[in-house]
């Protein structure tokens, strides 16, 4: 079952006004509530859903929940245990680790709402015009992509960062840059299978405009494998650029990123064994439940996947 | 079918030369030449100095020059960073050492991946599957630099049971070879079971069961056959992905490997190590997706046909 498929029998479910994979629903049930009431019916993504949003509360509120400034150094402090004042210890120059780990998790979700971000643009542009205008442009176009899809694309990221030195911005627009090839591939599929399609042509045939067909028929029928793809970029992004702070190459000191921050703690586990373990479980369970929203998602949207 | 093969091969090394060029030009726009130090020197000392590394020619002279050692005789040129030593002494030094450890990853994900994976499609909706699938979510979504400290830190310090850095006494070989092959053998892991529960169905199946065939000769002649070619198709990204993991593991572990030189020369800022380093890393990745390919005709009749 390929995406295209399911969008081919949504976009027929949508002109019909008929549900033809599920009869107990109501024939108005708009695809969005649908999908809503199968992703809470999943339990495991719902849990990773309410998880997710308690994380992103808490590191879009971090400067004013934290208990301490993210690098303020007390010599007094250093190298605590857990404990009621330090919930997650300090580190090596006394600093609060619970504060950093927060930190970290700002930068995580913001890298990852940011360079998604941009693999969206490009990805959802490159795609739609070269699925719309067809021909030599969408060869060419799709021949870019093909090539660059067997860039080790880490790799350059990595000389991105060594070029233009180790500015955060560049970083997430680089991560961002290199994410988009799928995005592009899956938006041409989606606008060449369905430009051709009685609802496009109906919708021609009673005198609309081509920017109405676009907006209103178009679009809303290659949004879902759109979202699916975009939830499942972001784990994948938040992993890249921990990745490159684990290896120095990315968020760089006093800044905190829950890559570094298990960098540095797997340098002084010997000692303060829980400089590693808190942000490293951070990071493990952000990805984890991101990874299981996602596959949540795709089920949800794509009811017809989960069969067979 | 020849002709296939030496479409497959020219694409590849347009490829190649698509990495070198962007490599060699991002290198240029780097801001400041890479001899600027502290202290200026003398202009004259500048101006040899230019000389020696052909710096002081035009653009594309430089650049061919680049293209023809590479071509010709396989040189990725000088460090910049250490005097007497070349790119290629680095790749020397480091692949034999990266090469093992790819290949124990390797070998142990194939091992697990395969075994889990298909455990779980022949018990497809058991507690089997369930565990092992859990279990490969879990592979997949923990990055390999919070699996390795942390195995490093249970087996190494709190157990003691193997050295926790390393690659001179076989047991230290272990711990890095188990990091480096968690995310694969969950891949492979999930890969085989989709594989294999897509063929289940399969009407050549039926036929199968319908001569009387013993289950294991099903199993072993006709499921596995169909059932693993997405995890062959898997194994040419995963040697790029081996690759990049291995920047990772090797830091952990202090492996001198190819890695490490490469995260050592991006954070030296040593431009012509680092650049050499990804083209080699991208010639490889390409010669191993070439194979694959090749190998995938000989396995699979349809694509043979398709190549007629």
């Amino acid at each position: 079952m390929t995406l295209s498929d399911v969008s081919q029998a949504r976009a027929h479910t949508e002109e019909t006004g008929l549900d033809l994979d599920h009869t107990h629903l109501e024939s108005g049930t708009s695809l969005w509530r649908d999908a809503w009431y199968r992703l809470r019916r999943n339990r495991l993504a719902a849990w990773s859903f309410s998880l997710v949003s308690v994380l992103a509360l808490v590191a879009l509120l971090a400067p004013w929940i934290v208990p301490y400034p993210f690098d303020a150094i007390d010599f007094t402090r250093i190298g605590q245990a857990p404990s009621l004042a330090h919930w997650f210890g300090t580190d090596d120059l006394g600093r609060d680790l619970l504060t950093r780990t927060v930190h970290g998790l700002r930068i995580s979700f913001a890298v990852g709402m940011i360079a998604t971000c941009v693999s969206l643009c490009i990805g959802v542009l490159w795609g739609s015009i070269a699925g719309f205008v067809g021909g030599t442009l969408d060869a060419l176009m799709m021949r870019v992509v093909d090539v660059m899809y067997s860039l080790p694309y880490m790799f350059f990221v990595i000389i991105l960062m060594t070029i233009f030195g180790r500015n955060i911005l560049i970083l997430f627009l680089a991560l961002g840059a290199v994410q988009w090839l799928t995005m592009a591939r899956i938006v041409r599929g989606q606008v060449l299978s369905l430009r051709h399609k009685e609802f496009v042509e109906g919708a021609q045939s009673v005198g609309c405009t081509r920017r109405r067909i676009i907006v209103r028929h178009l679009i809303p029928n290659t949004l879902g494998p759109v979202i699916i793809y975009t939830t499942l970029t972001i784990p994948r992004i938040i992993l890249e650029e921990a990745f490159l702070s684990f290896l120095g190459l990315g968020v760089q000191a006093p800044m905190a990123s829950l890559g570094s921050l298990t960098s540095d703690g797997a340098q002084a586990m010997e000692i303060y064994p829980w400089l590693l373990i808190a942000p490293s479980l951070v990071l493990a369970l952000l990805l984890l439940s991101l990874n299981f929203l996602g596959d949540g998602l795709r089920d949800a949207l794509d009811p017809r996947m989960h069969k067979g | 079918m020849l002709r296939y093969v030496v479409q497959r091969l020219g694409g590849s090394l347009l490829v190649l030369w698509v990495i070198v060029t962007l490599a060699f030009f991002l290198m240029r726009l780097a801001p400041g030449g890479p001899f600027d130090l502290e202290r200026t020197l003398p202009l004259d000392v500048q101006k040899n100095i230019a000389h020696k590394y052909h710096l002081d020619e035009p653009l594309l002279t430089q650049y061919l020059r680049y293209i023809s050692d590479i071509a010709m005789h396989g040189d990725l040129g000088p460090s910049y960073k250490y005097a007497d030593r070349s790119v290629n002494d680095f790749i020397a030094d480091g692949l034999p050492i990266t090469l093992q450890l790819g290949t124990l990853a390797l070998t142990f994900a194939l091992v697990f991946g395969l075994t889990f994976g298909i455990v779980a499609a022949l018990r497809h909706n058991t507690a089997w599957d369930y565990v092992a699938m859990g279990l490969a979510i879990a592979g997949v979504s923990i990055p390999n630099f919070v699996v390795g400290p942390l195995l490093q830190y249970l087996f190494g310090l709190k157990l003691g049971w193997v050295p926790i850095a390393g690659w001179d006494t076989p047991s230290a070989v272990l711990l890095p070879s188990l990091t480096l092959g968690v995310v694969y053998a969950a891949s492979i892991a999930r890969l085989a079971r989709g594989g294999m529960l897509e063929v289940l169905g399969q009407d050549y199946i039926r036929t199968a069961r319908a001569k009387g065939l013993r289950e294991r000769v099903i199993i072993v002649r006709h499921m596995l056959r169909g059932g693993l070619l997405p995890v062959i198709s898997y194994l040419g990204p995963a040697v790029a992905f081996l690759l990049s993991g291995s920047l990772v593991v090797e830091k952990i572990f202090n492996i001198p490997g190819l890695g490490r030189h490469f995260v050592q020369s991006a954070l030296n800022r040593d431009y012509t190590v680092t650049l050499g380093m990804v083209i080699f890393f991208s010639g490889l990745i390409l010669a191993c997706n070439l194979c694959v390919d090749l190998l995938y005709l000989l396995i699979d009749p349809r694509v043979r046909e398709a190549t007629r």
